[in-house]
């Protein structure tokens, strides 16, 4: 495997100039959506269900909302926007061939992806402090945590791409990777509410760390599980990010 | 001196051996062109010399270092233009330049001197913010020549630079590398356009199945495969066979063309003094590259 270099950010920033041109067509997807979910469930469903945790059921999701689109973002942009890059507009193989090499423009995909991810979860937190949802000044430090969350997805996304023959081979990632972390990482319901077996599942998938700790920062409240939630994160990140350098390699440089 | 020089180089893709032991010495400051029917390899040999697509087998060096250690540094001087439009739809055609300068580290004002230039010089002014899919074909294609000078390379490597252009287009593309040469600028040109390659190429390699034939001038290459006039003789399928047995037993280099019987190496006059049976439908013309590349690949499809 070989590192990438400083040159990524001229990907990022391709990426971003882009995102600068178009994201009033994508707003509806992470500004709308995770509000409208945050609201409807928040206030709709959280009438029904009192309180969780000792925390109203609003209170209680916030944080796993801005988790999961934090993973939504990074997901999205790093399967159909990078396979499209790829394959169709063969946007890569083009910027291969400047001084730039595959893994910068793998790392520069997966540094954007986060900052997607980065973008989401301000956004959703915003929100939720205009709602007065927020308790802790340690959610100052929830955009970082989106950023790190999404190396790490972006890096599981990138990888995924980098394997599949074609655009619907991503109905398989999104429908049996990403929508069940969605409802079974502790997003919704506390994990303890779930058979064992669902829990033990549930603690290796990568969103429930993220979850736990973007709980974490947003009620203020630590202990010392939060240290290994931390320590899964990083090192799944380094292990998806270099595995993505290799394979995306693989198939480009051919 | 080489400025690009290939040893040994050989791609496989599993199977299929399209690079075959390819030994080439361009030289600083002429344009080489590579010949070849579709499917012979050249895009695969491009591609290993952009350091895009690695080699199965042997070396490359470009101005004396070696491609497989400093792919960057020789990616920074080379200017690329594929074969296949891979503009930045998601970028105006401005745009589309300026990042690509980016890219190359060049500075903003730099970059956006040089896309304006470059806009001007290929005529693409007005199009300056029109998104790539309002472009037309050619205008595409002239984009892509403007986006592979924006890093004003030493080496530029075209990969059938004028496909689907109009004369017009063609003729400023060709001037344009004239000036190109002038500056000292070495070019490799892939092209299935014979009369580009014997106007704007010093030399020419001609590749089949992934192996070069031969390399050379292209009038050299044309006297010594088809000499300087080309004999075409109309034949019936009656006269046919006796033509094809006189000419054999004059010991003439002939090619049965299916509907034509063409004969090189030799002048209408010498025709007429060696033949006892003179045919009458008979023309004259001038030998081109284009009867070396038939002489050496063959006349049917290679695929
Ligand atoms: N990525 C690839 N995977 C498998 N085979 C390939 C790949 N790229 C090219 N080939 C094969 O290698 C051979 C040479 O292809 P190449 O594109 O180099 O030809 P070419 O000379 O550029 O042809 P053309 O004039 O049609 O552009 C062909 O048989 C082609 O099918
Ligand atoms: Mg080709």
């Amino acid at each position: 495997m070989k590192p990438f270099s400083w040159r990524f950010i001229r990907m990022w920033q391709r990426d971003r100039d882009v995102f600068l041109r178009l994201w009033h067509a994508e707003a509806p997807g992470f500004v709308a959506e995770p509000i409208m979910i945050l609201l409807a469930m928040g206030l709709g469903l959280g009438a029904y269900v009192g309180m969780v945790d000792g925390q109203r059921y609003i209170e209680f999701i916030a944080p796993g909302i801005i988790a999961s689109y934090a993973m939504f973002s990074a997901s999205f942009e790093c399967t159909y926007g990078s396979f499209w890059r790829m394959e169709h507009q063969r946007t890569y193989d083009a910027i291969i061939a400047t001084p730039l090499s595959v893994e910068d423009v793998v790392a520069g995909e997966i540094f954007w992806g986060a900052t997607r991810s980065l973008i989401t979860g301000s956004v959703i937190l915003v929100v939720a402090t205009v709602f007065q949802l927020v308790s802790s000044p340690w959610a100052l430090l929830i955009p970082l945590l989106s950023f790190l969350a999404g190396i790490m997805f972006s890096s599981i996304a990138i990888l995924f791409t980098s394997l599949v023959p074609s655009f619907y081979s991503f109905n398989y990632f999104f429908t049996l990777f990403i929508t069940p972390m969605f409802f079974f990482s502790g997003v919704f319901f506390p994990l303890s509410s779930f058979p064992e077996i669902v829990q033990t599942i549930s603690w290796i998938a990568p969103l429930t760390p993220v979850v736990h700790l973007t709980r974490a920062l947003f009620w203020g409240e630590f202990h010392l599980n939060l240290l290994l939630a931390l320590a899964l994160i990083i090192v799944l990140t380094f292990f998806f990010f270099s595995i993505s350098l290799v394979t995306m390699k693989r198939r480009l440089n051919i | 001196m080489a400025i690009i020089l290939t040893q040994n180089l050989t791609k496989k893709f599993k199977g299929l051996l399209a690079v075959d032991d390819v030994n080439l010495e361009i030289e600083e400051g002429e344009c080489f062109g590579l010949l070849g029917p579709n499917g012979a390899g050249k895009t695969s040999l491009i591609r290993m010399i952009i350091a895009v697509s690695p080699p199965t087998e042997g070396n490359i060096w470009v101005l004396d270092k070696d491609l497989a250690v400093y792919p960057r540094q020789v990616k920074a001087i080379l200017g690329v233009v594929p074969q296949l439009d891979n503009l930045d739809d998601d970028l105006r055609v401005f745009q589309n330049l300026t990042t690509f300068a980016r890219y190359f580290a060049i500075p903003k004002k730099e970059a956006y001197r040089r896309s304006t230039e470059l806009l001007r010089l290929f005529q693409l002014e007005d199009k300056h913010n029109s998104r790539i899919r309002e472009l037309s074909g050619g205008m595409k294609r002239r984009l892509l020549l403007a986006r592979g000078l924006i890093n004003q390379p030493k080496i530029i490597i075209l990969d059938e630079p004028t496909i689907g252009l109009d004369p017009q287009a063609r003729h400023l593309v060709w001037q344009k590398l004239g000036e190109l040469k002038a500056q000292g600028i070495t070019q490799l040109i892939c092209t299935q356009n014979m009369e580009e390659a014997a106007t704007i190429c010093d030399r020419v390699a001609i590749m089949h199945q992934g192996r070069i034939l031969t390399q050379d001038s292209p009038q050299a290459l044309v006297s010594r495969y088809v000499g300087d006039e080309v004999l075409e003789i109309e034949a019936n399928s009656g006269s046919r066979g006796k033509i094809i047995e006189e000419l054999t037993s004059c010991g003439l280099d002939f090619v049965d063309a299916g509907d034509m019987i063409q004969v090189f190496h030799v002048s209408r006059d010498e025709l007429a003094r060696t033949m006892v049976n003179f045919p009458e439908r008979l023309r004259q013309r001038p030998a081109t590259l284009e009867d070396v590349f038939f002489r050496l690949t063959g006349r049917t499809l290679a695929e």
